[in-house]
This record gives structure tokens, sequence and C-alpha cells, in this order.
């Protein structure tokens, strides 16, 4: 299996070297870093080309690395029901980049970018439709962002005295937990609570 | 076309009535046949489907973000809850990832478990879909005896792991727990009671001539489309691709099993109804072999390690177990970083597991792609053209949860 991989993914890289920034097999998957200006292209090389044959697409969705300097990575994952094959394409963009949308190529994507878009915030240039899909009608922010807390900023109840869903600010009776499991002997980075008293002299 | 032009170029005298303009309806959210929280705002020119516009996200539950700050093992029951006509299935596909992601071997055993309950989440999923479907277009009955049969295998299911739907059981490196040899006979005489009633069922739909009206020819779909569109599972067999997961990237055991395929030759939702029921027949005859095959694999469930927990017996006995049982319910377990995709033949389609994997005990990103999820996209395209009341026949035919589909 991997080394049918293995020629793939070298053939992919001999034909469209532009395109291919690099890549690698890992746990028998195939994955390909793209450049997000050939994003287009690529996709459309791989779904004509006789030896790839990558006509559905199976998923498209993004993860945010907020450290990074290119702050997003979208990822494509494509299946060629022809010659029994998936891969797997990332291509990392910065927050203030567009990414080239590819409904054009797969109609599938249409919902997939839009709630990418939802999601993470990240545009999809071309892109015939591009209105939140999954939040609600007049959400803001961006919630699979790792800066949106997973509370969100907003609840609703409905209210007896004005008949309607009214929209207030979130409040908890407790913190949402969030676990730290990094053992203190592992290089934890926070200051245990009393421990900034050892410091001060 | 509204009616006030004429092609030589004349105009009527225009009176009010006559200002015809296409007519917007919302299909929803709150509609017996939309299967659950769909808003769909349709544009009709009369009767006829000019523009479906489907609105979801009203089940939208954040699970991908939730997932972010649990474990593993917290996780999983997630899974039952996207689908919850087939919860296993789910799960597996969850299982599947963690144990590609840490080289984890699933015991025989629990593999043959594994396909049985699959299976029958598959028969709980066609039943569900083809009764229902049935009554959506005019018919009470299927839905009754459907239901009948499904609380039977929700039984089944109880057995295996205390709960009817949301059941958790399919753990990464295997199944909690061992199914005991009386509940292995209930389900061979299950599934040996089941092709009558599926005969009783087919008596009512398949020749019946409303039914018929109701469902040929409607919403064909040809390969381009299926392609276009992302469809997997029996819609895009329906278009007379042969691609099962089962059979093309067969996982667990399935190469083992002795099962046919369906494939449509008109791609309209009669065929679907015919696919589906066959299926069901082949999800029976595959519960029937998984059955003979667990009376001879006796053996452990879980593949015992870091993953999963100890026997209930060391831990009485052993403090490393007991200490191990504890780290595993409250830390759970890392798995190393990396990206793997698993996908399986749910009964909808391919239901795949993302998982990115940061080298802690926590998901760095997760990401579920669920069939259903292409299909109602693909509905402003399939709809189009179509009258009103079919709009409901193909709902029903593209078989969408919004579990799965709002995540």
């Amino acid at each position: 299996m991997s080394e049918a991989l293995n020629e793939l993914g070298a053939y992919i890289e001999a034909k469209r070297p532009d395109c291919v920034l690099g890549w690698d097999i890992a746990f028998g998957e195939l994955n390909v870093d793209v450049a997000p200006a050939n994003i287009a292209g690529f996709i459309e090389f791989l779904k004509t080309d006789q030896t790839c044959k990558f006509a559905t697409l199976i998923d498209l969705t993004a993860a945010d690395f907020p450290d990074r300097p290119k702050r997003f990575t979208v990822i494509y994952h494509l299946l060629s029901i022809y010659q029994n094959h998936r891969i797997r394409l990332r291509v990392a963009v910065r927050e203030d980049e567009m990414v080239p949308s590819i409904t054009d190529i797969h109609p599938c994507a249409n919902w997939a970018e839009r709630e990418t878009f939802d999601m993470f915030g990240i545009i999809f240039s071309d892109h015939p439709d591009l209105r939140r899909l999954l939040t609600d009608y007049g959400f803001t922010g961006h919630p699979l962002r790792k800066d949106f807390p997973t509370t969100g900023y907003t609840e609703v109840r409905y209210d007896e005295v004005e008949k309607r869903v009214v929209y207030e600010p979130v409040q908890l009776t407790q913190d949402y937990r969030q676990f730290d499991f990094m053992s203190p002997w592992e290089g934890a980075e926070y200051i245990l609570p009393g421990d900034e008293k050892g410091e001060a002299k | 076309m509204d009616g006030s032009k004429f092609t030589d170029g004349s105009h009527d005298a225009l009176a009010g009535e006559q200002k015809i303009r296409n007519f917007n309806i919302n299909f929803g959210p709150q509609h017996p046949a939309a299967h659950g929280v769909l808003r769909l705002v349709l544009e009709l020119d009369g009767e006829i489907v000019e523009r479906a516009d489907p609105h979801v996200g009203l089940l939208h539950r954040g699970t991908e973000k939730l997932m972010e700050s649990r474990t593993y093992l917290q996780n999983l029951p997630y899974l039952d809850r996207l689908d919850y006509v087939a919860p296993m299935n789910q799960e597996h596909a969850w299982c599947m990832a963690i144990e590609k992601l840490t080289g984890t071997e699933v015991p025989r055993r629990a593999q043959l478990i594994r396909v049985l309950y699959c299976e029958i989440g598959r028969v709980l999923n066609h039943l569900m879909n083809v009764c229902s479907q049935a009554m959506d277009v005019g018919a009470l009955t299927p839905n009754l005896w459907g239901f009948e049969e499904r609380e039977k295998l929700m039984i089944f299911y109880e057995r295996a792991c205390g709960a009817r739907l949301h059941a958790a059981y399919f753990r990464p490196g295997g199944v909690h727990q061992d199914l005991p040899d009386a509940l292995l006979d209930d389900i061979e005489e299950w599934a040996f009671h089941f092709p009558n009633v599926l005969d009783d069922i087919e008596t009512l739909l398949t020749e019946n001539r409303i039914f018929k009206q109701r469902n040929v020819d409607i919403c064909v779909i040809d390969t381009n489309t299926a392609l276009e569109q992302g469809y997997s599972g029996v819609m895009l067999r329906s278009a007379g691709l042969a691609w099962d997961l089962r059979r093309a990237q067969p996982y667990e055991c399935y190469d083992e099993f002795d099962f046919q395929i369906p494939i449509g030759k008109n791609g309209d939702c009669y065929d679907r109804y015919v696919m589906r029921v066959e299926e069901m027949r082949q999800s029976t005859s595959i519960i029937r072999q998984a059955i003979v095959k667990l009376r001879e694999a006796t053996g452990d469930v879980l593949a015992r390690g870091k993953l999963t927990p100890p026997k209930r017996g060391d831990m009485k006995t052993s403090m490393e177990s007991l200490i191990h049982h504890f780290k595993l319910y409250t830390e759970g377990f890392k798995v190393p970083e990396g990206e793997v995709y698993a996908a399986v033949e749910a009964p909808k389609g391919e239901f795949g597991v993302y998982i990115q994997a940061d080298g802690t005990n926590r998901p760095y990103r997760a990401k579920l792609r669920a069939p259903g999820y292409n299909h109602l996209q693909s509905l402003d395209h399939i709809a189009k053209g179509h009258q009103l009341a079919d709009v409901a026949a193909i709902i029903g035919t593209i078989d969408i949860v919004f579990g799965e589909i709002d995540r």
C-alpha cells in the first residue's frame, strides 16, 4: 500500500513541481503540502489526471495554529474511487490571506467552504455564496479558532415578560473546566497558587 | 415568465391578479417530513421547485469544539449523538482513527463483535429510512412494523452495553464488554426471522401503486452528479457506481464475509428503496455469519495495554492495575503526534473521522465527516424542477439525520 502511495507522491511532485511544496507518507496516508495560490489548479489536475483521478472531494476543513506565522491550515481530503486511493492536501495560510474557492471543480465544496469560513473566518475567494452555515443567524466570531472560548459569549433564554427569546452575555456559575494534565515535572508553564511568594524574596 | 408577456412582444393589460411572481415558502424548521430540524426555503413557480436553500445548523452543538477540551475516551459518547439512528457505526470510525494513530491491533473476537453491531446498526438505519420514507409519501403501516423490529434490535444494543441508543460500546482497542452466549442465540433467532418481516414490509410497498407513483423516476441521479456532489453509500451506488468501503478498503474482518452489494440501475428514489431493502437482507446474512464465527472465536475483546482498562480481577490484586485504571479514566491515554483520517461505510455513506493529534491526551482538532452533509447540500441541485410534494420524497431518500449534519 505505502509503495503505491510513494509512487503516487513522486509522480504528483514530478508532474506539478510548482504546486507541491513537499509530501510525506504518515500512518499509511499520503500528505501533500500545497501553495495557496495554486490549490485550485492543483485540485483540477488531480481530478483530471488519469493516474490520480481524484474525482470525489471527501472533506474540506481547517485547523488553527495561533503560534504559527501562517495561522491556518486548510485541509482537503480527496478520494479516487477509480484508483482506490486517498490523498490529503494541506495549505498553510496567513490570517489575512484568501484561499481560492474550488466550488467550480468540486461543487460539493460549497458548504464545506462556508462551514470553514463560519468556523475559522478563512475567506474563500470567488465563492458564490459565502454565508455562515452552522452558527446562529447574526452570530459573531469564529468558534473553532483556538482563542474562542468553548462556552461562547452569549446565551439565549425565553423571556416571559417580553414573550420572545432574548440574547444575554453568558454567565457561568463556575468556570468551564479545562483540566491541565501536564505534570509539574514535565515542564508545566504556570505558577502554582502560592509559589509566587517564593520568588518575591 | 410572469405571464404578462407573449412571444410576439405584446402585453396583456395588467390586472392585479396577473402579476405572478415566484412564491417563497418555508419548509420547516418543524415539519414531520423534514426528518429533524431542517429549515428549507423553497422558491416555487406554481408547484415546481425553482430553488431550494437548506438552512442547517439548528441542531449545531459544537461537537468538534467540545472535543478539543476532552480526552479521547470522553469524546467517544459524542459520536453516538451524531447519527443517532445507527450510533455504533460512528463510534467505530472514532476508534479506528485512534487505533491507526497508536498502531493497536484489535483482537479477533472484538472485530467480529464490531462487525455484528455495525450490521445491526445498518439494519436499524435502513429500517428507519425505508419505513419513514414510506410514511412521507403516505403509508403509515410500514413505519409501525419497522419500529417493532427496531425495538428488538435496540434491546440487543441494551443487552450488550446497557444503553438502547447512546451505546459507547466500541472502545479504542476493542469493545467494552464481551457478549453473553444467550445474546448471540437470540440475535441469531432474530436474524432467521427478520427476512420474513422484510417480505411483509415489501408486500406493502414494493408493488404498491401509490408508493411507486411517488418514487419511480423521482430524483434521478447520474454518475456525474454523484461524483460532483461528493456522494457516498447508497446514494452513490444508486447511480451505478460500485463502491463500498467494506469491499474496496476493507476494515476489521469484512474481507472474510460473504455478501453482495446492490447497485442501482435507474438512480431514482425507488431504486434506492429497493437497494436499502436488499442491503438489510445482506446485513442479516452478515449477522448470521458473524455469529457463527463468534462462537468459535473465544478470547479477549480488548487489546490490553495503555489504551484499555485492566481486567477487573487484576485490579483487586495488583496495585499497578489499579493505578492504570485510575489514570486511564482521569487523565486518559496519550496518542502520538500526527494526523489520520479513518472512514467506515456507515449506513448513510462514508463516515470519516479526521484527528489531528499533538501528542497529548486530547485531540488538537477533530473533524467529523458526515455523509448526509453532502447529500443535503445537493438538494438544490436535485430538487430543482420537481414538484413540491416530491421534496418530501427526496428528503426521505437522501437519508438525512440532523445530528450528523449539524454536529
